[in-house]
Protein backbone atom coordinates (compact mmCIF):
# COMPACT_ATOMS: atom_id res chain seq x y z
CA UNK A 1 0.00 0.00 0.00
CA UNK A 2 2.71 2.21 0.38
CA UNK A 3 3.52 2.85 -3.14
CA UNK A 4 -0.20 2.66 -4.30
CA UNK A 5 -0.05 6.10 -5.46
CA UNK A 6 -3.54 7.08 -4.97
CA UNK A 7 -4.35 10.21 -4.95
CA UNK A 8 -7.44 10.52 -3.09
CA UNK A 9 -6.88 10.04 0.60
CA UNK A 10 -9.45 7.95 1.96
CA UNK A 11 -11.76 9.06 4.21
CA UNK A 12 -14.50 7.36 6.58
CA UNK A 13 -17.19 8.96 8.44
CA UNK A 14 -16.39 10.42 11.26
CA UNK A 15 -17.44 7.36 13.77
CA UNK A 16 -16.85 7.33 17.71
CA UNK A 17 -15.86 4.34 18.34
CA UNK A 18 -12.15 3.39 19.19
CA UNK A 19 -10.07 3.23 22.79
CA UNK A 20 -10.52 7.39 23.17
CA UNK A 21 -13.78 9.15 22.28
CA UNK A 22 -15.06 12.34 21.95
CA UNK A 23 -18.34 12.45 22.07
CA UNK A 24 -20.55 16.14 21.68
CA UNK A 25 -17.36 18.03 23.12
CA UNK A 26 -17.82 21.60 23.13
CA UNK A 27 -15.71 24.46 24.94
CA UNK A 28 -16.70 28.07 25.61
CA UNK A 29 -14.10 29.54 27.77
CA UNK A 30 -14.87 32.03 30.60
CA UNK A 31 -14.74 35.41 28.13
CA UNK A 32 -17.39 34.25 25.99
CA UNK A 33 -14.78 32.73 23.56
CA UNK A 34 -16.02 29.14 21.95
CA UNK A 35 -12.94 27.33 21.16
CA UNK A 36 -14.63 24.23 20.12
CA UNK A 37 -18.18 23.34 19.04
CA UNK A 38 -19.77 19.61 18.73
CA UNK A 39 -16.43 17.73 18.24
CA UNK A 40 -17.18 13.98 17.63
CA UNK A 41 -14.30 12.34 16.96
CA UNK A 42 -12.97 8.45 17.70
CA UNK A 43 -9.28 7.07 18.40
CA UNK A 44 -8.40 3.36 16.94
CA UNK A 45 -6.15 1.61 19.31
CA UNK A 46 -2.44 1.36 18.68
CA UNK A 47 -2.73 3.98 16.04
CA UNK A 48 -1.63 7.56 15.91
CA UNK A 49 -4.25 10.31 15.11
CA UNK A 50 -2.99 14.00 14.37
CA UNK A 51 -5.28 16.82 15.00
CA UNK A 52 -4.56 19.09 12.55
CA UNK A 53 -5.74 22.63 11.91
CA UNK A 54 -4.57 26.37 11.60
CA UNK A 55 -3.69 28.47 14.95
CA UNK A 56 -6.50 29.39 17.31
CA UNK A 57 -8.68 26.24 16.27
CA UNK A 58 -8.80 24.39 19.45
CA UNK A 59 -6.13 21.34 18.86
CA UNK A 60 -4.88 21.63 22.22
CA UNK A 61 -7.71 22.74 24.15
CA UNK A 62 -9.24 19.32 22.99
CA UNK A 63 -6.15 17.44 23.06
CA UNK A 64 -5.98 19.18 27.16
CA UNK A 65 -9.88 18.17 27.74
CA UNK A 66 -8.74 14.47 26.55
CA UNK A 67 -6.26 15.05 29.56
CA UNK A 68 -8.63 16.02 31.91
CA UNK A 69 -6.81 18.96 32.39
CA UNK A 70 -9.88 21.18 30.98
CA UNK A 71 -13.34 20.57 31.50
CA UNK A 72 -15.48 20.77 28.27
CA UNK A 73 -18.67 22.86 28.69
CA UNK A 74 -20.84 20.01 26.87
CA UNK A 75 -19.83 16.32 26.06
CA UNK A 76 -17.91 13.63 27.37
CA UNK A 77 -14.59 11.45 26.63
CA UNK A 78 -14.60 7.85 26.79
CA UNK A 79 -11.55 6.02 27.89
CA UNK A 80 -11.66 2.58 27.39
CA UNK A 81 -15.57 2.75 27.97
CA UNK A 82 -14.96 4.76 31.35
CA UNK A 83 -16.25 8.73 31.06
CA UNK A 84 -13.35 11.46 32.09
CA UNK A 85 -13.68 13.18 34.90
CA UNK A 86 -10.08 14.41 34.82
CA UNK A 87 -6.47 13.75 34.35
CA UNK A 88 -5.94 9.16 34.73
CA UNK A 89 -3.03 6.94 34.96
CA UNK A 90 -4.11 5.37 31.20
CA UNK A 91 -3.27 8.85 29.87
CA UNK A 92 0.06 10.51 29.90
CA UNK A 93 1.02 13.85 28.30
CA UNK A 94 4.03 15.53 26.55
CA UNK A 95 4.13 19.55 26.79
CA UNK A 96 4.90 21.68 24.39
CA UNK A 97 7.52 24.03 26.36
CA UNK A 98 8.44 20.58 27.94
CA UNK A 99 7.38 20.96 31.68
CA UNK A 100 10.44 19.76 33.50
CA UNK A 101 11.14 20.72 36.85
CA UNK A 102 14.35 23.02 36.60
CA UNK A 103 15.37 22.05 40.23
CA UNK A 104 15.31 17.96 39.68
CA UNK A 105 17.92 15.61 37.26
CA UNK A 106 16.80 14.21 34.66
CA UNK A 107 16.44 10.59 36.29
CA UNK A 108 13.74 12.44 38.88
CA UNK A 109 12.04 14.20 36.35
CA UNK A 110 11.45 11.22 34.81
CA UNK A 111 10.20 9.37 37.05
CA UNK A 112 8.33 11.74 38.52
CA UNK A 113 4.85 10.20 37.37
CA UNK A 114 5.53 7.41 38.98
CA UNK A 115 6.86 9.48 42.45
CA UNK A 116 3.58 11.00 42.47
CA UNK A 117 2.13 7.52 42.41
CA UNK A 118 4.33 6.04 45.61
CA UNK A 119 6.15 3.50 43.54
CA UNK A 120 9.63 3.02 45.46
CA UNK A 121 12.40 5.10 44.96
CA UNK A 122 14.69 2.15 44.06
CA UNK A 123 11.98 0.76 41.63
CA UNK A 124 10.86 3.90 39.91
CA UNK A 125 14.25 4.64 39.21
CA UNK A 126 14.96 1.70 37.03
CA UNK A 127 12.36 2.19 35.24
CA UNK A 128 13.12 5.76 34.58
CA UNK A 129 16.49 4.58 33.42
CA UNK A 130 15.41 1.92 31.18
CA UNK A 131 12.76 4.58 29.20
CA UNK A 132 16.00 7.16 29.19
CA UNK A 133 17.73 4.75 27.59
CA UNK A 134 15.28 4.54 25.18
CA UNK A 135 15.12 7.68 23.95
CA UNK A 136 18.49 7.78 23.80
CA UNK A 137 19.42 9.78 26.66
CA UNK A 138 21.80 6.74 27.99
CA UNK A 139 24.71 8.80 30.73
CA UNK A 140 22.41 12.09 31.30
CA UNK A 141 20.44 10.67 34.30
CA UNK A 142 21.68 13.04 36.81
CA UNK A 143 22.31 15.84 34.17
CA UNK A 144 19.80 19.03 35.09
CA UNK A 145 17.38 20.14 32.33
CA UNK A 146 19.19 23.68 31.86
CA UNK A 147 22.33 21.96 30.86
CA UNK A 148 20.03 19.75 27.98
CA UNK A 149 19.07 21.32 24.26
CA UNK A 150 15.44 21.49 23.49
CA UNK A 151 15.76 18.10 21.63
CA UNK A 152 16.94 16.49 24.88
CA UNK A 153 14.69 18.18 27.10
CA UNK A 154 11.52 17.14 25.02
CA UNK A 155 13.42 13.58 25.21
CA UNK A 156 12.88 13.64 28.80
CA UNK A 157 9.41 14.83 28.30
CA UNK A 158 8.86 11.51 26.22
CA UNK A 159 10.30 9.05 28.57
CA UNK A 160 8.71 10.68 31.21
CA UNK A 161 5.19 10.09 29.34
CA UNK A 162 6.54 6.71 28.61
CA UNK A 163 7.77 5.89 31.97
CA UNK A 164 4.29 5.68 33.62
CA UNK A 165 3.00 2.76 31.21
CA UNK A 166 0.16 4.56 29.69
CA UNK A 167 -2.21 3.41 27.39
CA UNK A 168 -2.71 6.47 25.87
CA UNK A 169 -0.20 9.22 24.97
CA UNK A 170 -1.11 12.97 24.36
CA UNK A 171 1.32 15.18 22.58
CA UNK A 172 0.74 18.59 22.30
CA UNK A 173 3.30 19.97 19.51
CA UNK A 174 5.74 18.26 20.88
CA UNK A 175 8.31 19.00 18.47
CA UNK A 176 7.61 22.70 17.73
CA UNK A 177 10.01 24.28 19.95
CA UNK A 178 12.92 22.51 18.71
CA UNK A 179 15.03 22.88 15.74
CA UNK A 180 14.55 21.30 12.16
CA UNK A 181 17.15 18.80 12.17
CA UNK A 182 16.37 17.59 15.41
CA UNK A 183 12.35 17.66 14.40
CA UNK A 184 13.19 15.44 11.32
CA UNK A 185 15.35 12.81 13.47
CA UNK A 186 12.67 13.22 16.47
CA UNK A 187 9.79 12.23 13.85
CA UNK A 188 11.81 9.36 12.74
CA UNK A 189 12.38 7.86 16.13
CA UNK A 190 8.57 8.67 17.20
CA UNK A 191 7.61 6.27 13.93
CA UNK A 192 9.94 3.57 16.01
CA UNK A 193 8.12 4.08 18.90
CA UNK A 194 4.62 3.80 17.31
CA UNK A 195 6.01 0.44 16.05
CA UNK A 196 7.17 -1.18 18.99
CA UNK A 197 5.55 0.19 21.90
CA UNK A 198 1.91 -0.15 20.95
CA UNK A 199 0.38 2.31 22.35
CA UNK A 200 -2.29 4.96 21.12
CA UNK A 201 -1.22 8.56 20.29
CA UNK A 202 -2.96 11.25 19.77
CA UNK A 203 -0.80 14.20 18.64
CA UNK A 204 -1.66 18.30 17.81
CA UNK A 205 0.38 19.79 15.34
CA UNK A 206 0.03 22.61 12.85
CA UNK A 207 2.76 21.35 10.25
CA UNK A 208 0.61 19.23 7.64
CA UNK A 209 4.53 17.33 6.24
CA UNK A 210 4.44 16.07 9.85
CA UNK A 211 0.98 15.44 10.54
CA UNK A 212 0.99 12.77 7.30
CA UNK A 213 4.45 11.71 8.04
CA UNK A 214 3.37 10.45 11.06
CA UNK A 215 -0.39 9.49 11.09
CA UNK A 216 -2.55 7.12 10.67
CA UNK A 217 -5.20 9.17 10.82
CA UNK A 218 -5.58 13.02 10.37
CA UNK A 219 -8.53 15.15 11.84
CA UNK A 220 -8.63 18.45 10.54
CA UNK A 221 -10.41 21.30 12.48
CA UNK A 222 -12.04 24.00 11.40
CA UNK A 223 -10.81 27.95 12.50
CA UNK A 224 -12.45 29.00 15.77
CA UNK A 225 -15.04 27.36 17.41
CA UNK A 226 -13.08 24.62 16.04
CA UNK A 227 -15.05 21.49 14.64
CA UNK A 228 -13.89 18.19 13.05
CA UNK A 229 -13.87 19.01 9.12
CA UNK A 230 -12.76 16.26 8.05
CA UNK A 231 -11.04 12.83 8.74
CA UNK A 232 -8.28 11.40 6.64
CA UNK A 233 -6.95 7.77 6.81
CA UNK A 234 -3.30 8.12 5.40
CA UNK A 235 -3.01 4.76 4.95
CA UNK A 236 0.69 5.33 4.77
CA UNK A 237 3.02 2.23 5.60
CA UNK A 238 4.99 4.28 8.21
CA UNK A 239 7.37 0.54 8.70
CA UNK A 240 9.10 1.59 5.85
CA UNK A 241 12.90 3.85 5.75
CA UNK A 242 12.07 7.41 6.16
CA UNK A 243 13.87 8.59 3.38
CA UNK A 244 11.32 6.20 1.25
CA UNK A 245 8.18 7.46 3.05
CA UNK A 246 9.32 11.38 2.79
CA UNK A 247 9.67 10.60 -1.18
CA UNK A 248 6.36 8.76 -1.38
CA UNK A 249 3.73 10.16 -4.01
CA UNK A 250 1.16 9.67 -1.69
CA UNK A 251 2.60 11.37 1.32
CA UNK A 252 3.23 14.39 -1.03
CA UNK A 253 0.03 14.43 -2.71
CA UNK A 254 -1.51 13.93 0.40
CA UNK A 255 0.30 16.90 1.76
CA UNK A 256 -0.54 19.13 -1.01
CA UNK A 257 -4.49 17.97 -0.85
CA UNK A 258 -4.64 19.01 2.60
CA UNK A 259 -3.19 22.01 2.21
CA UNK A 260 -5.93 23.16 -0.67
CA UNK A 261 -8.25 22.08 2.42
CA UNK A 262 -6.64 23.89 4.89
CA UNK A 263 -5.99 26.84 2.59
CA UNK A 264 -9.52 27.78 2.62
CA UNK A 265 -9.90 28.63 6.31
CA UNK A 266 -7.02 31.03 5.90
CA UNK A 267 -7.90 34.86 5.00
CA UNK B 1 40.23 48.09 43.13
CA UNK B 2 42.85 49.09 41.08
CA UNK B 3 44.94 52.33 41.54
CA UNK B 4 47.74 53.66 39.33
CA UNK B 5 47.21 50.36 37.43
CA UNK B 6 47.96 48.10 40.33
CA UNK B 7 45.55 46.15 42.36
CA UNK B 8 44.28 47.30 45.64
CA UNK B 9 42.93 44.09 47.79
CA UNK B 10 39.93 44.95 49.36
CA UNK B 11 40.86 44.85 53.06
CA UNK B 12 42.97 48.09 51.69
CA UNK B 13 40.08 50.45 52.20
CA UNK B 14 39.42 49.16 55.70
CA UNK B 15 43.16 49.72 56.80
CA UNK B 16 43.07 52.91 55.44
CA UNK B 17 39.37 54.14 56.55
CA UNK B 18 40.96 52.79 59.93
CA UNK B 19 44.14 54.81 59.97
CA UNK B 20 42.26 58.19 58.95
CA UNK B 21 40.00 57.46 62.26
CA UNK B 22 43.12 56.77 64.16
CA UNK B 23 44.71 60.12 63.43
CA UNK B 24 41.62 62.07 63.57
CA UNK B 25 41.08 60.55 67.08
CA UNK B 26 45.05 61.14 68.30
CA UNK B 27 44.78 64.62 66.71
CA UNK B 28 41.52 65.40 69.55
CA UNK B 29 39.68 66.96 66.45
CA UNK B 30 36.49 66.02 67.65
CA UNK B 31 35.43 65.10 71.09
CA UNK B 32 33.04 62.07 69.36
CA UNK B 33 35.92 60.31 67.65
CA UNK B 34 38.26 58.78 70.16
CA UNK B 35 41.15 57.15 68.53
CA UNK B 36 40.36 53.20 66.79
CA UNK B 37 43.00 51.52 68.79
CA UNK B 38 40.68 52.80 71.99
CA UNK B 39 37.75 51.88 70.20
CA UNK B 40 39.33 48.22 69.75
CA UNK B 41 40.45 48.24 73.06
CA UNK B 42 37.34 49.13 74.38
CA UNK B 43 35.74 46.45 71.68
CA UNK B 44 37.55 43.78 73.61
CA UNK B 45 37.06 44.65 76.95
CA UNK B 46 33.10 44.92 76.65
CA UNK B 47 32.75 41.52 74.73
CA UNK B 48 33.87 40.22 78.23
CA UNK B 49 31.57 41.96 80.11
CA UNK B 50 28.79 40.06 81.67
CA UNK B 51 25.77 42.76 80.72
CA UNK B 52 27.09 42.62 77.16
CA UNK B 53 26.78 39.08 76.74
CA UNK B 54 23.52 39.15 77.77
CA UNK B 55 22.58 41.50 75.79
CA UNK B 56 23.81 39.43 73.11
CA UNK B 57 22.05 36.70 73.73
CA UNK B 58 18.84 38.47 74.05
CA UNK B 59 19.38 40.10 70.42
CA UNK B 60 20.02 36.75 69.33
CA UNK B 61 17.00 34.96 70.60
CA UNK B 62 14.68 38.07 69.71
CA UNK B 63 16.32 37.81 66.05
CA UNK B 64 15.69 34.12 66.09
CA UNK B 65 11.91 34.02 67.16
CA UNK B 66 10.70 37.18 65.65
CA UNK B 67 12.41 36.03 62.17
CA UNK B 68 10.90 32.44 62.93
CA UNK B 69 7.66 34.26 63.32
CA UNK B 70 8.17 36.71 60.33
CA UNK B 71 8.69 32.93 58.09
CA UNK B 72 5.90 31.13 59.69
CA UNK B 73 3.29 33.73 58.99
CA UNK B 74 4.83 35.55 55.76
CA UNK B 75 5.30 32.67 53.59
CA UNK B 76 2.01 30.77 54.20
CA UNK B 77 0.36 34.61 53.40
CA UNK B 78 2.38 34.63 49.87
CA UNK B 79 1.64 31.89 48.88
CA UNK B 80 -2.12 32.17 49.69
CA UNK B 81 -1.89 35.69 47.96
CA UNK B 82 -0.20 34.01 45.13
CA UNK B 83 -2.72 31.63 44.76
CA UNK B 84 -6.52 32.91 45.57
CA UNK B 85 -7.39 36.28 43.98
CA UNK B 86 -9.54 37.23 46.67
CA UNK B 87 -6.83 36.82 49.42
CA UNK B 88 -4.30 39.35 46.78
CA UNK B 89 -7.04 41.67 46.63
CA UNK B 90 -8.29 42.06 49.60
CA UNK B 91 -4.56 42.15 51.54
CA UNK B 92 -2.48 43.10 48.62
CA UNK B 93 -2.89 46.76 49.20
CA UNK B 94 -1.22 46.84 52.73
CA UNK B 95 1.42 44.25 52.62
CA UNK B 96 2.79 47.24 49.96
CA UNK B 97 2.06 49.68 52.08
CA UNK B 98 3.78 47.87 55.17
CA UNK B 99 6.60 47.08 52.78
CA UNK B 100 7.43 50.14 52.20
CA UNK B 101 6.21 51.96 55.33
CA UNK B 102 8.63 53.62 58.08
CA UNK B 103 7.66 50.85 60.60
CA UNK B 104 9.71 52.55 63.33
CA UNK B 105 6.97 55.24 64.20
CA UNK B 106 4.83 51.54 64.85
CA UNK B 107 7.06 50.56 67.14
CA UNK B 108 5.94 52.85 70.31
CA UNK B 109 2.53 51.01 69.71
CA UNK B 110 3.98 47.86 70.37
CA UNK B 111 5.30 48.82 72.99
CA UNK B 112 2.16 50.11 74.67
CA UNK B 113 0.66 46.93 73.62
CA UNK B 114 3.53 44.43 74.27
CA UNK B 115 5.37 45.83 77.52
CA UNK B 116 8.98 47.34 77.93
CA UNK B 117 10.31 43.86 77.24
CA UNK B 118 11.45 41.08 74.86
CA UNK B 119 8.15 40.38 73.53
CA UNK B 120 8.13 43.76 72.40
CA UNK B 121 11.39 43.13 70.39
CA UNK B 122 10.38 40.18 68.61
CA UNK B 123 7.31 41.89 67.74
CA UNK B 124 9.37 44.53 66.35
CA UNK B 125 11.42 42.49 64.54
CA UNK B 126 8.93 40.24 62.65
CA UNK B 127 6.97 43.37 61.75
CA UNK B 128 10.30 44.36 60.03
CA UNK B 129 10.84 41.10 57.96
CA UNK B 130 7.33 39.95 57.16
CA UNK B 131 6.33 41.82 54.52
CA UNK B 132 8.82 41.68 51.98
CA UNK B 133 8.90 37.73 52.93
CA UNK B 134 4.79 37.81 51.50
CA UNK B 135 5.33 40.26 48.93
CA UNK B 136 8.28 37.54 47.36
CA UNK B 137 6.61 34.49 48.44
CA UNK B 138 3.33 35.79 46.43
CA UNK B 139 5.62 37.22 43.06
CA UNK B 140 6.78 33.47 43.50
CA UNK B 141 4.13 31.56 43.49
CA UNK B 142 2.34 33.63 40.60
CA UNK B 143 5.67 33.08 38.10
CA UNK B 144 5.52 29.22 38.37
CA UNK B 145 5.19 28.07 34.93
CA UNK B 146 1.34 26.92 34.59
CA UNK B 147 2.58 24.19 32.21
CA UNK B 148 4.48 22.59 35.45
CA UNK B 149 1.58 22.59 37.40
CA UNK B 150 -0.19 20.81 34.48
CA UNK B 151 2.23 18.00 34.00
CA UNK B 152 2.03 17.50 37.64
CA UNK B 153 -1.99 17.23 37.67
CA UNK B 154 -1.34 15.11 34.41
CA UNK B 155 0.39 12.86 36.44
CA UNK B 156 -2.16 12.85 39.05
CA UNK B 157 -0.69 15.01 41.82
CA UNK B 158 -2.86 15.88 45.03
CA UNK B 159 -4.06 19.46 46.40
CA UNK B 160 -0.58 19.21 48.63
CA UNK B 161 1.89 16.99 45.76
CA UNK B 162 0.75 20.37 44.17
CA UNK B 163 2.13 22.31 46.61
CA UNK B 164 4.98 20.54 48.43
CA UNK B 165 6.56 19.45 44.83
CA UNK B 166 6.06 21.64 42.55
CA UNK B 167 4.75 25.23 43.84
CA UNK B 168 7.09 25.79 46.88
CA UNK B 169 10.32 24.18 44.90
CA UNK B 170 9.57 26.07 41.73
CA UNK B 171 9.12 29.62 43.60
CA UNK B 172 11.87 28.70 46.26
CA UNK B 173 14.34 31.76 44.28
CA UNK B 174 11.94 34.04 45.08
CA UNK B 175 11.19 33.36 48.56
CA UNK B 176 14.58 32.98 49.41
CA UNK B 177 15.56 36.44 48.16
CA UNK B 178 12.43 37.77 50.08
CA UNK B 179 14.12 35.64 53.14
CA UNK B 180 17.08 37.95 52.19
CA UNK B 181 16.06 40.74 52.42
CA UNK B 182 13.69 39.80 55.67
CA UNK B 183 16.45 39.48 57.61
CA UNK B 184 18.58 42.43 56.63
CA UNK B 185 15.29 44.19 57.61
CA UNK B 186 15.13 42.25 60.84
CA UNK B 187 18.83 43.68 62.28
CA UNK B 188 17.30 46.80 61.63
CA UNK B 189 14.23 45.71 63.73
CA UNK B 190 16.21 44.38 66.30
CA UNK B 191 18.16 47.09 67.07
CA UNK B 192 15.42 49.80 66.77
CA UNK B 193 13.39 47.80 68.96
CA UNK B 194 16.49 47.40 71.53
CA UNK B 195 17.20 51.21 70.66
CA UNK B 196 13.74 52.68 71.18
CA UNK B 197 12.59 49.94 74.50
CA UNK B 198 16.26 51.18 75.82
CA UNK B 199 15.90 49.29 78.85
CA UNK B 200 17.22 45.66 78.15
CA UNK B 201 19.79 44.28 75.67
CA UNK B 202 21.75 46.64 73.50
CA UNK B 203 19.44 49.39 74.02
CA UNK B 204 20.11 49.11 77.30
CA UNK B 205 24.20 49.48 76.60
CA UNK B 206 23.91 52.08 73.85
CA UNK B 207 21.64 54.04 76.40
CA UNK B 208 23.94 53.61 78.78
CA UNK B 209 26.73 54.60 76.56
CA UNK B 210 25.53 57.82 74.84
CA UNK B 211 24.32 59.22 77.81
CA UNK B 212 28.02 59.11 79.62
CA UNK B 213 29.27 59.98 76.97
CA UNK B 214 31.10 56.49 77.17
CA UNK B 215 32.09 57.34 73.02
CA UNK B 216 34.83 54.24 72.65
CA UNK B 217 32.64 51.96 74.21
CA UNK B 218 29.63 53.41 71.94
CA UNK B 219 31.64 52.84 68.33
CA UNK B 220 33.10 49.26 69.61
CA UNK B 221 29.14 48.36 70.12
CA UNK B 222 28.19 49.94 67.01
CA UNK B 223 31.25 48.53 64.89
CA UNK B 224 29.89 44.86 66.43
CA UNK B 225 25.88 45.83 64.86
CA UNK B 226 27.76 46.78 61.61
CA UNK B 227 29.71 43.76 61.26
CA UNK B 228 26.43 41.52 62.38
CA UNK B 229 24.11 42.66 59.95
CA UNK B 230 26.62 42.19 56.89
CA UNK B 231 27.56 39.07 58.25
CA UNK B 232 23.61 38.17 58.41
CA UNK B 233 23.06 39.34 55.14
CA UNK B 234 26.45 37.13 53.43
CA UNK B 235 25.44 34.18 54.90
CA UNK B 236 21.82 34.29 52.91
CA UNK B 237 23.19 35.51 49.96
CA UNK B 238 25.87 32.42 50.21
CA UNK B 239 22.79 30.12 50.33
CA UNK B 240 20.99 31.69 48.16
CA UNK B 241 24.06 31.55 45.22
CA UNK B 242 23.76 27.51 46.26
CA UNK B 243 20.36 27.55 44.49
CA UNK B 244 20.78 29.98 41.59
CA UNK B 245 21.99 27.40 39.33
CA UNK B 246 18.70 26.12 38.56
CA UNK B 247 17.00 29.59 39.47
CA UNK B 248 18.85 31.10 36.25
CA UNK B 249 18.01 28.01 33.88
CA UNK B 250 13.98 28.20 34.61
CA UNK B 251 11.97 28.21 32.21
Amino acid sequence: MNTSGATDPVETATKPDGIVQARGISKTYDGGIQALEGIDLGFPKGELTTLLGPSGCGKTTLLKIIAGLLEPSAGTIIVNGRAVTGPGPERAFVFQDFALMPWASVLRNVAFGLELRGVPRRERHGIARSHIAKVGLAGFEERYPHELSGGMRQRVGLARALAVDAEVLLMDEPFSAVDEQTRRKFQEDLLHLIQSENKTFIFVTHSIEEAVYVSDQVVLLTPRPGAVSRVIRTGLDHGGSPEELRRNKRYLDMVEEIWQMLREYLV
Amino acid sequence: MRILGRDIPIMFALVFWALAWEIVGRAELVFLVPPFSHVLAALAEMVQTGKFQDATLLTFESFALGMGLALLLGIPLGVLMGRVEAAEKLLGTWVNVFVSAPLTALVPVIMILFGLGQTTIVVTVMLFAVWIIVLDTQAGIKHVNPSLLEMARSFGASRLDLYARILLLAALPEILAGVRLGIIRAVKGVVIGQLLVSIIGYGELFELYSRNFLMEQFWALTILLFAFAMLAAELVGWAERKVEFYAGARG
